[in-house]
């Protein structure tokens, strides 16, 4: 069987929901094709933090545009969503890291991104079970979490409204020069096939340089007011950077029902979602070294999933060298979240020819080909 | 060794049997163990640490099942209503 | 707070029910080092509860009688919450126990099927052993006016036991049909220990209304349950109760076996013909391999005790008596099966998820369990599905999600102290920032 359709989205997790989203509103008729069901990914294992990073210029202006999109959605998305925004509290444990404060600030302010510096006493106020002796904090009122798999799911309904086919439980096979041919036989025919599928984009485009980066979260029973905003510690961006070893940091955040989600660990090379005990310790150990009241919170449940990561830390948005009409939308290591809107806003620029509100061009896949940088 | 054991369900004194749960504590006081995250009544339910109806604080701790929690004399226990 | 022991048995055996306490005894007779964990704060599991103390003798009484005289080390109020590798981390009032083994064996019991229906979470609404087990930790009964429901031979000894206690015993609601259950206590009375026992049950049941081809429709009161509306051969009726038990048989709990990669066939743990799982030096015993009732389950602790402390000629003799025992659980399964018509006594807005209140309609929605529970969070509560995960497999025919530790809920620092036990899985640890 065949079925015909403009642009065919492979993965229906939160960025090609986002794609769909997207596509949808400028009126392209799009098919979204997902082997399981929506958001079951790292849509469902991560966090749903939305967040601007000062990493790199490619990555502020990627993080910042998507976030005012989310920010804009805010009012239309539905109460599973769990929209909040509690803001982000990056917490310094020292001098050292209060210098990386006062120049992340710099930083945002400079770029129109409101924050306020915390000395400890203020941080103390702002989140009271942090143990005593950090050395302050930088608040950043505009982030805000939400739930990411009703996220992905109230997008494609809105995709759906607008006439987007979604196509769940077909595990694609191949893809390329226009067509999806997925395991029971139907094909998808199509002018672009957009590959949003995580950590598993390489395996429908060979070549890319996208790795598995496993990361474990551990959820607690309901406790609200244990903390009142997303907290990561600034040591957190050694980890993120660290591109050969395993590793852990703090990186807790309240959820709407008060439960508490506690991260975040990275590691390479590692195959299976089985919980890893030697690294769910460290993490929480780590966890216990700023929230020491946690060790004695009741853990629910945990579980592991995969980041997609790049080299460059930036997502691979836009055309494949090799084949043009397939736009890769992945890539996107722990900001899979937050930069889901944006990566829709800009394929759905790709494809209709229109001129993007950022530049798309650290994001693009041939970079990798060419070894040009962000 | 005493027959009943006396202990605080929100604060009145109610006696059980000697070797009574907490959990028993809080069906004998006529209260209800938690409320629902829609706000309904419950009380417990599957009596063997399955279900997680008889949640209570316990001296001070919350989230307890009390069915397997035995009932300690002057224990403190506190429960949604 | 964070004080962690650690331990090392021979054979250690999880669940000191009528399974457990067996398999620990026999193993200790065999000459093994026994460890028994159980997270009760007495031995007995559900069955066997208040046995212990009780002054009639029964069968359980010389079980535990010998586990008494047995140097069986009992941990009791210990929730095993992790298991690998030789090793099992129990969380205990003040920490965590890890405690290695050569042999493990699980004898982790099976809880009640719940399913819903209007009304179901009003307070005083039980399940079925849920009341037994209440009862028999010491909730008093007399003068209650208690109405029971739901299937199998649980019932009637709850039953027994409330009218023993004082309660006034409205009536039994079994949804099985008349020929299945006379066929199934024809069965019965082909076991000479169940013989006995069916003649004191029916004589403790005297009249107390037994119906079969009946089940509850809706549980109604205010802020409790006040009356129950059932159907029976088709018809309805309203019955003024205080308490309402009921439960739909009996899951098996073998989360600690997933964890530990046990081999699950059709929700069962499978096992060979010395009660080894697929997993070398585990062995299962109990309602975990098939729910079989009591003398099944001592049978087969019997057989891993010997087995895992090295007899296996010891448990020969023992086989044959399983293979009696193993009749009468097919026999059970079929005279209890539950039919389809509870697949619909909920309503749209019946609560499908108690610890998340998600409504059925919401949950059925999205076609699997994994996608039900992550866009309705049901089954994310810290029951981790236990009661509406198993409702859910049996309304709609889906299945599970992995097990992921904790097993049960543990305080985060006995999570988080499960990495000092025995081989870690996984990839080297680099360095940890």
């Amino acid at each position: 069987m065949s079925i015909q359709t403009e642009v065919a989205i492979v993965g229906a997790g939160i960025v090609g929901a986002a794609c769909a989203f997207e596509l949808a509103k400028a009126r392209v008729p799009v098919a979204v094709i997902d082997r399981g069901f929506v958001g079951g990914g790292a849509t469902a294992a991560g966090m749903g933090h939305i967040v601007v990073m000062d990493d790199s210029t490619a990555q502020f202006a990627l993080t910042r545009y998507s976030q005012t999109l989310w920010d804009e959605l805010e009012s239309e998305a539905p109460a599973t969503v769990e929209f909040d925004r509690c803001g982000t509290i990056w917490v310094a444990a020292d001098e050292e890291e209060m210098a990386a404060v006062r120049r992340k600030s710099a930083y945002y302010n400079e770029r129109g991104v409101r924050t306020e510096i915390l000395d400890a006493n203020a941080l103390r106020e702002a989140e009271p079970n942090l143990r005593d002796g950090l050395a302050g904090g930088l608040f950043v009122p505009g982030d805000s979490v939400l739930y990411a798999p009703c996220a992905a799911e109230f997008l494609l309904r809105e995709a759906r409204k607008r006439g987007a086919e979604i196509y769940l439980g077909q595990p694609g096979v191949a893809i390329g020069q226009g067509t999806v041919s997925v395991a029971d036989g139907t094909t998808f025919v199509a002018k672009y096939v957009v590959n949003a599928t995580g950590h598993d984009a390489p395996r429908l485009t060979p070549g890319i340089n996208v790795k598995s980066r496993k990361g474990h979260l551990v959820i607690t029973d309901r406790y609200p007011r244990m903390i009142r905003h997303q907290l990561v510690e600034l040591g957190y961006l050694k980890s993120a950077h660290s591109i050969k070893t395993d590793s852990v940091a703090f990186n807790v955040q309240p959820r709407k029902t008060g439960q508490v989600l506690i991260g975040s660990s990275r590691q390479y090379d590692v195959a299976g979602t089985d919980v890893d005990a030697q690294i769910l310790s460290a993490m929480l150990a780590r966890a216990f070294r700023y929230i020491p009241s946690l060790a004695s919170a009741s853990s629910i449940r945990t579980w592991a999933g995969f980041r997609a990561a790049t080299p460059d830390k930036l997502p691979l948005i836009g055309p494949w060298t090799e084949d043009p009409s397939v736009i890769l939308a992945a890539g996107h290591e722990g900001l899979g979240i937050t930069t889901s809107l944006a990566t829709g806003r800009l394929v759905t620029d790709q494809i209709l020819g229109r001129t993007p509100a950022i530049s798309i061009e650290p994001y693009l896949p041939s970079r990798q080909m060419s070894g040009a940088h962000a | 060794m005493p027959d009943t054991v006396t202990v605080r369900v929100n604060g009145r004194a109610v006696t059980v049997p000697a070797g009574a749960t907490v959990a028993v504590a809080i069906l004998a006081a006529g209260a209800i163990s938690r409320f629902s995250v829609t706000g309904h009544p419950r009380a417990p339910f599957c009596g063997m640490g399955t279900c997680f109806e008889c949640r209570s604080e316990i001296n001070g701790q919350p989230h307890r099942r009390g069915c397997q929690i035995l009932c300690e004399p002057g224990m403190n226990i506190q429960s949604d209503g | 707070m964070d004080s962690s022991t650690h331990s090392h048995f021979d054979v250690v055996v999880v669940g000191a029910g009528p399974a457990g306490i067996a398999a620990a005894v026999t193993a200790s007779d065999c000459g093994a080092t026994v460890g028994l964990i159980d997270d009760n704060p007495t031995a007995g599991g559900q069955i066997w509860r208040g046995e212990a103390h009780k002054t009639e003798r029964s069968a359980a009484t010389p079980w535990f009688e010998r586990l008494v005289r047995s140097s069986v080390k009992k941990i009791h109020g210990a929730r095993a919450f992790y298991v690998d590798d030789g090793m099992l981390a129990a969380e205990i009032a003040d920490g965590t126990r890890t405690i290695a083994y050569r042999e493990l064996i699980l004898a982790t019991g099976a809880r009640e099927l719940f399913l819903p229906f209007p009304g179901w979470t009003l307070p005083n609404v039980f399940g079925a052993g849920g009341l037994q087990a209440l009862m028999k930790s010491g909730l008093p009964v007399a003068g209650k006016r208690i109405l029971i429901a739901g299937t199998g031979p649980l019932l009637l000894a709850v039953a027994a036991y409330a009218r023993k206690c004082g309660a006034d015993v409205l009536g039994i609601c079994e949804q099985t049909t008349m020929r299945k259950m006379m066929r199934f206590a024809a069965g019965a009375a082909a076991i000479p220990s169940k013989v006995a026992d069916t003649i004191r049950l029916a004589w403790a049941l005297r009249g107390i209304p037994h119906w079969t081809n009946s089940w509850p429709l809706a549980a109604l009161g205010n802020e409790r349950v006040e009356r129950v509306r059932i159907v029976r051969d088709g018809e309805g009726h309203e019955i003024k109760c205080d308490y309402l038990a009921c439960g739909f048989h009996l899951i098996p709990n073998v989360e600690l076996a997933r964890l530990a990669g046990c081999q699950i066939e059709d929700g069962f743990v499978e096992v060979d013909a010395w009660q080894q799982t697929s997993v070398p030096r585990i062995y299962c015993v109990g309602e975990p391999t098939s729910i079989g009732g009591v003398e099944m389950a001592v049978v087969e602790g019997r057989i891993a005790g010997c087995a895992a402390a090295g007899h296996r000629e010891k448990a020969r003799p023992l086989l044959r008596a399983r293979e009696k025992y193993a009749r009468f659980a097919r026999e059970l399964k079929d005279a209890f099966a539950l039919r389809h018509e509870l697949k619909a006594i909920a309503e749209p807005d019946t609560l499908l998820c108690r610890c998340e209140d998600v409504p059925l309609e919401r949950a059925r929605a999205f076609g699997s369990w994994r996608a039900a529970k992550l866009q309705t969070r049901c089954g994310m509560g810290p029951c981790q599905g236990r009661v509406c995960g198993s409702a859910a497999e049996f309304l709609f025919g889906w299945g599970t999600d992995s097990v992921r530790p904790p097993v049960f809920p543990v305080e985060c620092a006995s999570l988080a102290s499960i990495t000092s036990m025995g081989s870690s899985t996984g990839s080297s640890t680099g360095e940890l920032i």
